[in-house]
């Protein structure tokens, strides 16, 4: 690795480590990692809405001579409106156009997506012959079938809310709740898992892709190895000690002093 | 005696010469036809393909393509005789269209063996790669392929066929109905709500403690944080958390309570900005009304959520109402705001999410309960009258759920022609 780009994968680990400091608390290196994310990411969103946005889908379409393109144009420009008072209210003619198409089109979409297709999906005939699969205790495709249909009914009838979940209609209210957290149960361990294996990649990160960089001077992929990958290490390290010194005299000048809390309840 | 013995087996010698010369013979002269053969294709199996063109589709149709927006012709066709059957030699079809019979025909789509039809469909946009206007005269004909690519048979010319969009859906006919049935249970309900009918709606836990929480905040003289999540404003979810977002700003607006509402999307922050003006001109108190209340912080995912951390974490709001649609930062949104000690209540629609909301909130608002929340805080007949509207709907799917599986297991032939009727074809 050239320093130069050792230089960069030390910058990404020390924004790395500043991100995970906010496991401790709000800290001056959190801030900077914020700051400099947020407003990074700012100015990029700027530059692909400029070229994936409005180059391709209003000046190119106008330079092709479709100029009913003018219509969103102007539609868009009516937003500028916003930044003077006097006139601001010419921006909700393009936030409503906005708003009602939107809902326009998401409505028979959900309704397709969420209602038809699940109910049609729904109706299948349950495989009695295979109710139980082949093992003790094992499940058959006919038990799944019939879970679904059980488990959809019964949560549906949890999201009653004209009716009191009470006797009966109570029960099979609860065993809908139930069948719902047995899915969020599912889906949250999965997600745990995936989560882990992210950090287990920032952790290999700052491992294989600095640490061990930093002091493998025989790596030959190290291209003029010197002193400097290891400064660079260290200084990061340098930056965290210094402001963990700093909470640590921040702590004993304060332990003696009563808390502001407990100085108001006094 | 021995010359006779002699001469016969000289001549049986011979004779096993002379068969054995044959048998080489022939070996030979199959090893170097072999050879030849396998100069001449790939693989053993084509010198015996290649003999014999496979017999063409047959039967071939092209006509507009039904319940779309145009630019689709489908073309359909009767399969090979030796495709899977006779030589068995047809390995995939391949369309050509010509806006000619004579042609030049050009390859628009290549299908596999076993295939009876194919759309050629081309985007809207008339310059991307394979536009093809409507209303313009196409011919089309299937050939029908082998490994070797130079043999193959093509079908008869069908044509002239135009494509055309069509202005209904037949398709989408059982959605339209679900809407029409919706929409009536709406207007009928909503009129009673205005006549002063008495609509029971059942307590919801996460939705009673959004009042409280604004009390909380007052109290304690700590901000309220609200979260439209990271849906656009065309998302239902969002839709339904600038309905919930009124109603909090409103009540913010009379307890005379700070207000946060960071924003992912522009256009999201400007309806949330004009939501935000209009509950405090409905509360008396627009000169309360500052446009940095609602803001923009940035269009990437987890420098969002970065930020709204950090103002959980300076700011210490008393409560945090995340409502919207919510992907991968809901838990860390969730998680600093317990670790900061705020009343949390959370809604959305994304179902992988909710578990997160679950573990680290006080309230969740689970999927429908969400689109309810409106309703219950606003208790306006439109409101009270949509939602008891959507539990009539849903106690009509209940219905058609429970009757589809019983005929479809009792009765199905009357079961299928059932389900049929809710299918949705794109």
């Amino acid at each position: 690795m050239e320093f130069t780009t050792f230089l960069w994968t030390t910058v990404a680990a020390f924004l790395t480590l500043a991100v995970f400091s906010f496991l401790y608390k709000d800290n001056p290196m959190y801030k900077f990692a914020e700051h400099l994310f947020v407003g990074v990411s700012a100015g990029y969103f700027v530059i692909i809405l400029w070229h994936g946005a409005l180059v391709p889908n209003l000046f190119k379409k106008l330079a092709d001579g479709d100029w009913w393109y003018f219509v969103p144009g102007i539609l868009g420009v009516m937003m500028f409106a916003r930044f003077f008072k006097k006139s601001s209210w010419i921006s909700r003619w393009p936030l409503a156009m906005y708003i009602g198409i939107s809902t326009g089109l998401a409505i028979p979409l959900e309704m397709a997506n969420r209602v038809n297709r699940q109910l049609w999906a729904m109706m299948e005939p349950i495989n009695w012959s295979s109710f139980w699969g082949e093992r003790y205790l094992d499940i058959g495709s006919g038990y799944s079938e019939l879970f679904i249909f059980v488990g959809t009914v019964s949560a549906l009838v949890y999201f009653f809310f004209s009716k009191a979940h009470t006797g009966a209609f109570g029960a099979v209210a609860k065993f809908g709740i139930w069948t719902l957290m047995l899915g969020f149960g599912a889906s949250f361990g999965f997600t745990v898992m995936a989560r882990i294996s992210l950090f287990i990649n920032r952790i290999q990160y700052l491992d294989i892709n600095w640490g061990q960089t930093a002091f493998n001077a025989a790596d030959t992929s190290n291209v003029n190895y010197h002193a400097g990958f290891q400064a660079l290490f260290w200084a990061v390290w340098l930056i965290f000690l210094v402001y963990a010194v700093f909470e640590y005299k921040k702590y004993l000048s304060n332990k003696d002093k009563p808390s502001q809390a407990a100085g108001t309840s006094a | 005696m021995r010359n006779s013995f002699e001469k016969t087996r000289a001549s049986r010698a011979l004779l096993l010469v002379f068969v054995c010369s044959l048998l080489l013979l022939i070996v030979s002269f199959s090893t170097s036809v072999s050879a030849q053969a396998d100069n001449d294709s790939d693989t053993p199996a084509d010198s015996i393909l290649a003999l014999a063109a496979p017999a063409p589709a047959t039967d071939l149709k092209a006509f507009d393509t039904d319940n779309d927006h145009g630019h689709s012709i489908t073309i359909e066709w009767t399969l090979s005789a030796d495709d899977g059957a006779g030589a068995n030699s047809v390995i995939s079809y391949r369309i050509m269209k010509s806006e000619s019979p004579d042609g030049p025909f050009d390859s628009v789509g290549l299908v596999p063996l076993g295939a009876t039809s194919h759309v050629n469909s081309s985007a809207i946009d008339k310059n991307s790669e394979g536009y093809f206007s409507d209303n313009t005269d196409y011919y089309y004909r299937v050939e029908a392929m082998t490994t070797n690519a130079a043999l193959f048979s093509s079908s008869e010319i069908v044509g002239p066929v135009q494509s055309s969009g069509q202005w209904f859906n037949a398709g989408l006919v059982p959605v339209l109905i679900a809407i029409l049935i919706f929409t009536i249970l709406t207007m009928i309900f909503v009129q009673l709500a205005k006549k002063g009918m008495d609509l029971y709606v059942r307590p919801l836990a996460g939705i009673e403690a959004v009042d409280e929480a604004i009390g909380r905040a007052t109290e304690m003289g700590r901000p309220i944080l609200y979260v439209l999540g990271l849906g656009s404003a065309a998302d239902i979810a969002t839709i339904a958390s600038f309905t919930i977002l009124g109603r909090v700003a409103k009540k913010v607006a009379e307890y005379q309570t700070e207000l946060n509402v960071p924003c992912y999307d522009p256009i999201v922050m400007a309806v949330a900005q004009e939501v935000v003006k209009s509950a405090f001109i409905d509360a008396g108190r627009p000169e309360a009304y500052k446009d940095d209340i609602v803001h923009f912080i940035t269009n990437s995912q987890f420098a969002y959520v970065g930020a709204v951390n950090g103002i959980i974490m300076r700011d210490l709001p008393a409560t945090n109402v995340y409502m919207g649609k919510f992907f991968a930062e809901s838990l860390i949104l969730a998680e600093t705001g317990a670790a900061a000690g705020s009343i949390q209540i959370a809604g959305t629609d994304e179902i992988p999410q909710i578990p997160f909301f679950f573990v680290a909130c006080d309230y969740t608002l689970i999927g429908e309960e969400l689109f309810a929340a409106s309703a219950y805080l606003g208790r306006e007949p439109e409101l009270l009258g949509s939602l008891k509207a959507q539990d009539y709907a849903k106690a009509v799917l209940l219905a058609s759920a429970i009757i589809g599986i019983l005929l479809i297991n009792i009765f199905p032939d009357f079961g299928e022609t059932f389900k049929s009727w809710f299918e949705v074809i794109d």
